[in-house]
C-alpha cells in the first residue's frame, strides 16, 4: 500500500531527477538556529565534495522552522518518497521510524561494504547506539549532550548569592534562590523549566526528564514499562506548579505560546531569566558570539549548576545531581536514489579532515576520537561532571508518543487548568491507551 | 423539459471526462480510502503503519467514550466548542453585523458606502497567511498594535492571545467574514421595491419598524440560505490555526485543529480518519437541510 501510495505521490512531486543530485536538510539557518552548522556544509561540505566528485551538485535545505514540526516534515517527506538524501535526525526517533518502515539501516540501504567505512573504528560503541536500533546503525551522529542549570552570574551576584560557589543541593534550594533572585528584581523571572506542548521534545528532555530523574525514578521502571501513576511524577508536577502558578517564578507565558523557546532564550540574553535549564547546545549554539541570543561577555555573565535531586542522594541511581543525554546525527533517506553517492557523502561529513573542519564553526566534543578535543573550559568540564551522571531515553518505539502526553500533562498544570493529580490522572488514560495495560506500571 | 443540445452525447462525455477523472482520483477513492482507514488503528510512525490492523468500530468508540468525552482534548471537547464558535462567529457575529451594515448601508451617501463595503470585502479576500500574519502582531502582548493603542489611550494592556484564546478566533472569524453576509443581504435588500419603502416613509415609519415589517420579512428567504452557508463553513474553518495552533492547552481547538493534531501531529491516522468521517456525517445533514430548504423555496417563489 505504502508503495502505492509513493508512486502516487512521487508522480505528483518528482523533479526530473538527475543521479548526480544530492540533498543535505537539517533545522541550521545560516545567521538563525545551528547557524555554524549550516555554514560548515555550505562553506566547507559541500565546496569539498562537489570538488572531488565531477558533476555533483550538492544542496542545503534549511529548515527554519521547529523541532516538532521538523519531526513532521520528516515522517511525511519519508512516507511519501520525498525528502533530502541526507537528512538530520533526533536520534530518539530512530525507532518509531524504524518500526514504520520509513529508515533503514545503511547496511541495508548502500550494502555491506558501507560498515568497512574506515570511520566506524572511530566511534564508541555508546555513540553508535545513539543512531542505531536493534544493533543496526540507520545514520551518524554529531555528538552526545548534557543538560545543567545555566545561570547569569550577574543577576545571581546583585542578589546576594555567590556565583562561583552556587550550586544548589535540593529543590528547595534550587526554590530558595529563585525567590532570592525574585525579591532583588520583581520583574525577572528567576527560574525556567521547559513545560508544555509547543516546546515539545525540549519540554520533556530539558524540563520533565531532569525533575523526574531528581526523584529517584524515571520515565519507565527496570522492566521498561511506562510509569503511570507514583509519587514522583506528583512531585514533580507540584515543582511545576510551585515555579509557575503558586510563586510566579518562571514565564509560564514563555512555555505555552508557539515560539516560546526562542522567548526562554531572549529572557536569558536580557539578564530576565537567572536560572535555565537547558542542554549544552544552549552554550554551544545559541548563546555563542554572533548568534541571535549572543550574551553580552560571556565568560562573566554566564555560569553552570548540576541539576540537583529533589534531596540530596534521592535521584536517580541514589545519585545526587542528575542529567540526562541525547543525540542529533544524520540519517539516510531511505528513497534515496543514489544510495552509494549518498553515503559517500555521510561518509565525508564525518571524515576526520570535515570534522577537524566543523571545529573551527563550532568546538565540540566530536563522535570520532581522531579529531582532537577542543581546548574549551566549560565542554571539558561540564562533560567530565556530567557524563558519568547521565542516562538516555528508552529506545523505544512508544516512547515519542508517550512523551507528547508527558508535554501535554505539564502544560495543564503549568496554565494552572489542572491540578498535578488531574494531570496526572488523564497522562494515565493517555499512556494506557498508547502502550496497552501490561506495559504499565503504578507506584502509588 | 425541452431537449435540445449543443453537443453530441459522446463529445459531451469526452469533455466531462478529465473532470471526472480528476474528481475520481482526488474525491472519491480518498473519501472511500478515509471510510477504510477508520476501521483500521493505522498510523504513521510505529509498527501499525506496516501492519495496520483492523478494529472494527473502536476508533468511533473511542470518540464517543462517555467517561471523557467532554475531557479537554477530546472529541467532545472540540464538538462542543465548534459549536460555541459557530453560534458566537457565524451566527450572531457575521450574520447579525453583516445584517445591520448592510441595513445601514441602505441609507447612507453612496461615497460612504462604496468605502465601507470595500473596507469589508478586503478583509475577506485578503490571502489566510497574510491575515493570520497580521492579526498576530495586531494581538501580540509585547509590540502587539492593539496593546499599543490600549497604551497610548491610558487603558490597560491585555494577553489577547493566552487570557482569551476563544474569544481572540470568535471576532477574528467574524471580522473575516461579515463581508459574505453583508453583501448577500445588500443585494437581496436592493431587489425590494423602493416603493414599498417610500410609501412607508410616508406614513412615518421608523427605520427599524421598516427593518422590521418590510426589509426582514421580505428577504426570509436570503437570511435561511446565508445562515446555513456561513455555518458549513464556519464549521470547517481551519484559519484558527493560524493565530493560537488550537491552544493554549485545547481552549482553542474546534473539530478542524482537532482533526489535524490526531492525524498529523500524532500521527494516529485511524482515529483521525474516524473524526473525519463523523465530521462528513454532520456536514452531510447541513448540506441536505440546505438542499431542501432551497429545494422548498424555488417552487413558490417566496424570494
Amino acid at each position: 500500500m505504502l508503495k502505492w501510495k509513493g508512486a502516487l505521490l512521487a508522480l505528483v512531486v518528482a523533479t526530473p531527477a538527475a543521479a548526480q543530485d544530492l540533498s543535505i536538510s537539517c533545522r541550521c539557518v545560516s545567521g538563525g538556529a545551528n547557524g555554524e552548522l549550516a555554514d560548515w556544509i555550505k562553506d566547507s561540505v559541500i565546496p569539498g565534495f562537489e570538488a572531488a566528485h565531477d558533476g555533483v551538485t550538492v544542496t542545503l535545505n534549511e529548515f527554519a522552522g521547529g523541532d516538532e514540526q521538523l519531526t513532521q516534515q520528516l515522517a511525511l517527506d519519508f512516507s511519501t518518497g520525498a525528502g533530502a538524501d541526507i537528512a538530520g535526525f533526533d536520534g530518539f526517533l530512530i525507532p518509531n521510524f524504524v518500526e514504520a518502515g520509513l529508515l533503514k539501516p545503511i547496511a541495508e540501504l548502500v550494502g555491506p561494504e558501507a560498515m568497512e567505512w574506515e570511520g566506524w573504528s572511530h566511534i564508541s560503541d555508546g555513540s553508535k547506539a545513539l543512531m542505531s536500533y536493534d544493533g543496526q546503525p540507520y545514520g551518524i551522529a554529531m555528538g552526545t549532550d548534557v543538560r545543567m542549570i545555566f545561570a547569569r552570574a550577574d543577576l545571581l551576584e546583585s542578589s546576594g548569592i555567590d556565583p562561583a560557589s552556587f550550586q544548589p543541593t535540593s529543590w528547595e534550594e534550587l526554590l530558595e534562590a529563585a525567590r532570592q533572585v525574585k525579591q532583588a528584581h520583581p520583574d525577572s523571572f528567576p527560574l525556567q523549566l521547559n513545560a508544555g506542548v509547543p516546546m515539545g521534545e525540549a519540554t520533556t528532555m530539558q524540563g520533565y526528564w531532569m525533575a523526574i530523574l531528581g526523584t529517584g525514578e524515571s520515565i519507565t521502571d527496570e522492566e521498561g514499562r511506562y510509569i503511570v501513576e507514583s509519587q514522583g511524577i506528583l512531585d514533580v508536577l507540584n515543582l511545576y506548579k510551585t515555579i509557575y502558578v503558586d510563586e510566579e517564578l518562571g514565564d509560564a507565558r514563555a512555555q505555552q505560546l508557539g515560539d516560546g523557546r526562542n522567548r526562554t532564550f531572549a529572557n536569558f540574553r536580557d539578564a530576565k531569566t537567572a536560572m535555565l535549564v537547558e542542554g549544552d547546545w544552549f552554550y554551544r549554539s545559541v548563546t555563542a558570539p554572533g548568534s541571535e541570543f549572543e550574551v553580552a561577555e560571556r565568560d562573566a555573565k554566564m555560569t553552570w549548576a548540576k541539576m540537583p535531586a529533589k534531596e540530596p542522594g534521592a535521584g536517580w541511581n541514589g545519585q545526587d545531581f542528575v542529567t540526562i543525554s541525547g543525540g542529533t546525527g544524520w540519517v539516510m533517506n531511505p528513497n534515496t536514489d543514489a544510495p552509494q553517492l549518498a553515503w559517500e557523502l555521510l561518509a565525508y561529513m564525518n571524515s576526520k579532515e570535515q570534522l577537524d573542519a566543523f571545529q573551527e564553526f563550532q568546538p565540540r566534543i566530536r563522535i570520532r576520537d581522531d579529531v582532537p578535543v577542543p581546548t574549551d573550559a566549560f565542554l571539558t568540564e561540564t562533560s567530565s561532571v556530567l557524563l558519568p551522571l547521565t542516562t538516555a531515553r528508552p529506545n523505544d518505539p512508544n516512547y515519542n508518543a508517550v512523551s507528547a502526553e508527558i508535554q501535554r500533562m505539564t502544560e495543564a498544570v503549568v496554565s494552572g487548568s489542572m491540578t498535578p493529580e488531574e494531570a496526572m490522572a488523564r497522562y494515565k488514560d493517555a499512556v494506557t491507551e498508547i502502550v496497552g495495560e501490561d506495559n504499565t506500571a503504578s507506584l502509588m | 423539459m425541452k431537449r435540445f443540445s449543443l453537443l453530441s452525447p459522446r463529445a459531451g462525455a469526452a469533455f466531462i471526462t478529465p473532470a471526472g477523472l480528476l474528481v475520481g482520483a482526488f474525491v472519491i477513492v480518498p473519501f472511500f480510502w478515509v471510510i477504510y482507514v477508520s476501521f483500521t488503528n493505522r498510523t504513521l510512525l510505529g509498527r501499525t503503519a506496516l501492519n495496520p490492523e483492523f478494529v472494527g468500530l473502536a476508533n468511533y468508540l473511542e470518540l464517543f467514550s462517555p467517561h471523557r468525552f467532554l475531557d479537554p482534548g477530546q472529541f467532545g471537547f472540540s464538538l462542543v466548542l465548534t459549536i460555541q464558535f459557530v453560534l458566537f462567529s457565524a451566527l450572531l457575529g457575521q450574520a447579525a453585523l453583516g445584517m445591520a451594515l448592510a441595513w445601514l448601508l441602505q441609507q447612507v451617501p453612496k461615497p460612504v458606502k462604496a468605502m465601507t463595503e470595500t473596507v469589508v470585502i478586503g478583509a475577506w479576500i485578503l490571502p489566510e497567511v497574510v491575515i493570520g500574519f497580521a492579526w498576530f502582531a495586531f494581538l501580540d502582548y509585547d509590540g502587539g498594535t492593539l496593546n499599543g493603542m490600549l497604551d497610548a489611550v491610558g487603558l490597560p494592556r491585555g494577553d489577547w492571545l493566552l487570557d482569551y484564546p476563544f474569544w481572540v478566533i470568535v471576532v477574528f472569524n467574524t471580522w473575516r467574514g461579515t463581508a459574505f453576509s453583508m453583501m448577500l443581504f445588500n443585494s437581496a435588500f436592493a431587489s425590494i421595491p423602493p416603493s414599498y419603502f417610500q410609501a412607508a416613509d410616508v406614513a412615518g415609519a421608523s427605520s427599524w419598524q421598516k427593518f422590521r415589517d418590510i426589509g426582514l420579512p421580505l428577504i426570509r428567504g436570503h437570511v435561511v440560505t446565508d445562515l446555513i452557508l456561513i455555518t458549513m463553513w464556519t464549521f470547517n474553518v481551519f484559519t484558527p490555526f493560524l493565530l493560537t495552533k488550537g491552544g493554549p492547552g485545547n481552549q482553542t481547538e474546534v473539530l478542524s485543529i482537532y482533526t489535524y493534531r490526531v492525524a498529523f501531529r500524532d500521527f494516529d491516522f485511524g482515529k483521525g480518519a474516524a473524526v473525519g468521517v463523523v465530521v462528513m456525517l454532520i456536514n452531510l445533514a447541513f448540506a441536505l437541510f440546505y438542499l431542501w430548504v432551497a429545494r422548498k423555496r424555488t417552487p413558490g417563489g417566496a424570494a
